[in-house]
């Protein structure tokens, strides 16, 4: 598991939206850190990292781990710890669209090589790269619980299972078409295609 | 058609509402504990149920809930594992998307049986919708007065809430999900103390699968003893199986517990046989964890009895020759496939899913993958699968938490009993450089028009 926090050589400080939860966020995050009892709020600390990362531009700078770090009350290194440990969490920045592709064992029989494979030809560029434009990444991930539908790919909060390349074509056509930011925690999750 | 307890209802429209679920004899359990039966009831219930842990270890459910430490004045708490990330495993995620009611249902009545005021689902982040879907039902459970206080006007009450986790396998072992549910990383915890004692914030706690708790339903709808009456000997009751890999119909089937594994396989109320009419070629039971088995093996007994899903058969003949029901993850592998190759996917599985907290597992991890690797590629070496063979049997049960024996079970049954495939790789790498290993995609989609 890496444990680097280099995101901040590549942190683009003109880009830099100010980093708060907007209210209606912030009431939400509350909502959640009373979830706990008197003191253990800290285990709100996922959760409210997941709705950092989609409010904040799809990963953690080291900047929204501070902040989020002062909402919960807790030592930024606390927060850099579990972000690291966990795959969802971005430490770099990536594209709009973060295609995560499941290449464990059942997918692997499916054929989902050949859907990284076609990934890289169709965006020109290698699994873990994002495309120039911002759009595309390709990361490559462990069994997503989709198995009896391989392969499939993850992007945002959405499924994509039992794909073939003509699916994959559609997904990337209609994805760049809706040019939006895709996270996990989008409400919209079926329409999102 | 075999029994069905959890998912009969499944394409009953509208099943994910409260107002169809009901009408559909749901929260029965619930009505039933909270007028009629005093917590220990239904803790006895469960015990006569024979009903064993889903999530994988098979341990018996009634007997755990016994265990947990009941100190005056202590929160107790009931932690539902919906972590799922054991490659070839998404029931829980079948079951929570369609039928979210009959966990939230199983929740309140076993957090009765506990006496446990408060309950959390930790969920696997990657199943957000999911979360979702449960969040909606846990809001509806709310407005009819099923969670919140005194629950059917009894001084029963009761708060259950979703936790998503940030995507690691580990944190489906039970202590690293208590860990990870405090907001932190999710290195397991050194036992004892066991989660009965010391668990969510060191209270007493009870850490149960998906499907464990809400087959608590069925059980004191019918009772124990008639729900041991289904199934076979200890494998009582019935059990959700994932089944993926070169099937025709991949999906998520309820059996009842001593199936013959030819008929899961073969028949057309399950599985419809194996892709374009190949042969099988082996067998993962329980998912990716526990060993795999040549088709010979996975039919048939090494006695030559017909092997039966369930815990018993299919650990018939310990390791050598048996395997494990496990979570109940069943993926065939047809005649075509590497299983070096698919072996080197697991590998690497468990290497990126190693906490790192324990040597063994991390380096050990580590070298299976990079060794695999090489083989894969065509630059192993005959001295290989022998060095293999002995990082696996060092990884095993030398470390804390038993991530280190599910990375060396698959390797060590791999070598077992495909070792002439590995001789071929490393002897004969031309021969392997142009065979292609899995279907394609395009292969796939064919195969099912
Ligand atoms: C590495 C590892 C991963 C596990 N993953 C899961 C899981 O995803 N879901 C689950 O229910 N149990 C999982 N378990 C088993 C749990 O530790 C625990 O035994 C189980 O949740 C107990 O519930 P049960 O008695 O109802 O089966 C895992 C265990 C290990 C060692
Ligand atoms: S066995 Fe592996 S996963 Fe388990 S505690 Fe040790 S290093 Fe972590
Ligand atoms: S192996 Fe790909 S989703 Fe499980």
């Amino acid at each position: 598991m890496s444990t680097q926090l280099n995101g901040a050589q590549t942190f683009d400080k003109n880009k830099l939206t100010k980093i708060v939860f907007s209210d209606d966020t912030m009431q939400t995050v509350q909502k959640m850190m009373k979830r706990y009892p008197e003191g253990k709020h800290k285990s709100a600390l996922l959760p409210i990292l997941h709705i950092a990362q989609a409010e904040f531009g799809g990963w953690l700078s080291p900047e929204t781990m501070d902040y989020v770090a002062s909402v919960l009350n807790i030592k930024p290194i606390e927060v850099y710890e579990v972000a690291s440990f966990y795959s969802m969490y971005n430490l770099k920045p990536v594209g709009k669209c973060l295609l995560e592709v499941c290449r464990t064992s059942s997918c692997w029989t499916r054929g989902a090589e050949d859907v990284v494979k076609h990934l890289e030809k169709k965006l020109g560029i290698k699994e873990g790269e994002t495309t120039k434009d911002g759009m595309f990444t390709i990361k490559t991930v462990e069994c997503l619980g989709s198995c009896g539908s391989a392969p499939m790919l993850q992007c945002g909060a959405s499924y994509h299972e039992n794909l073939t390349l003509e699916k994959v074509d559609a997904l990337l056509e209609n994805y760049r078409k809706a040019g939006k930011q895709r996270s996990y925690t989008d409400l919209d999750y079926k329409n999102t295609l | 058609m075999g029994i069905k307890l959890l998912i009969h209802n499944d394409k009953v429209p509208g099943i994910e509402t409260l107002a169809v679920y009901r009408q559909m004899g749901g929260y029965a359990s619930v009505e039933k504990a909270l007028k009629t039966m005093t917590p220990n009831d239904v803790v006895e219930e469960v015990k006569k149920s024979g009903l064993r842990g889903r999530g994988g270890a098979g341990f018996p459910t009634g007997m755990k809930w016994s265990f947990l430490f009941k100190p005056e004045g202590v929160e107790r708490y009931l932690v539902c594992n919906a972590d799922e990330s054991e490659p070839g495993t998404f029931k829980d995620r079948y079951l929570m998307e369609k039928i979210p009611h009959a966990l939230i249902e199983g929740m309140i009545t076993s957090s009765y049986a506990l006496g446990a005021k408060t309950s959390y689902i930790y969920i696997r982040g990657e199943y957000f919708y999911v979360a979702r879907i449960l969040e909606k039902a846990i809001e509806e459970a709310y407005a009819a007065g099923w969670l919140g206080k005194n629950i059917l006007g009894t001084d029963f009450s009761h708060d259950c809430f979703v936790q998503v986790g940030g995507g690691a396998y580990i944190c489906g072992e039970e202590t690293a999900l208590l860990e990870s549910l405090e907001g932190k990383r999710g290195n397991p915890r050194i036992k004892p103390p066991f989660p009965a004692i010391a668990g969510l914030y060191g209270c007493p706690t009870v850490v149960n699968n998906v499907e464990t708790i809400a087959t608590v339903c069925p059980i004191i709808n019918m009772g124990g003893e008639e729900y041991a009456k289904i199934g076979i000997g200890k494998s009582t009751g019935t059990k959700l199986i994932s089944a993926s890999g070169h099937i025709n119909k991949p999906g998520v089937y309820e059996i009842e517990l001593g199936l013959p594994v030819e008929e899961f396989i073969y028949s057309d109320e399950y599985c419809g046989g194996i892709i374009n009419g190949r042969k099988m070629k082996a067998v993962v039971a329980g998912g990716s964890s526990v060993p795999i088995l040549p088709t010979e093996l996975i039919l048939k007994t090494a006695k030559g009895e017909p092997r039966l899903m369930s815990y018993e058969s299919l650990s018939d003949g310990g390791f050598l020759t048996g395997s494990m029901l496990g979570s109940g993850g069943f993926i065939v592998y047809d005649e075509t496939t590497s299983i070096v190759k698919n072996l080197y996917t697991f590998a690497r599985f468990y290497h990126h899913e190693s906490c790192g907290q324990c040597s063994p597992c991390r380096e050990g991890t580590g070298w299976m993958e990079k060794i695999l690797h090489r083989i894969v590629e065509g630059h192993g070496k005959p001295s290989d699968i022998d060095l293999l063979w002995d990082i696996q049997r060092k990884i095993e049960g030398n470390t804390i938490c038993p991530l280190g024996d599910a990375a060396a079970w698959p390797v060590a049954s791999a070598i077992r009993h495909f070792r002439a495939e590995f001789e071929e790789y490393v002897n004969h790498p031309e021969r392997i450089k142009d065979v292609k290993h899995y279907y394609s995609v395009q292969q796939v989609s064919e195969a099912q028009l």
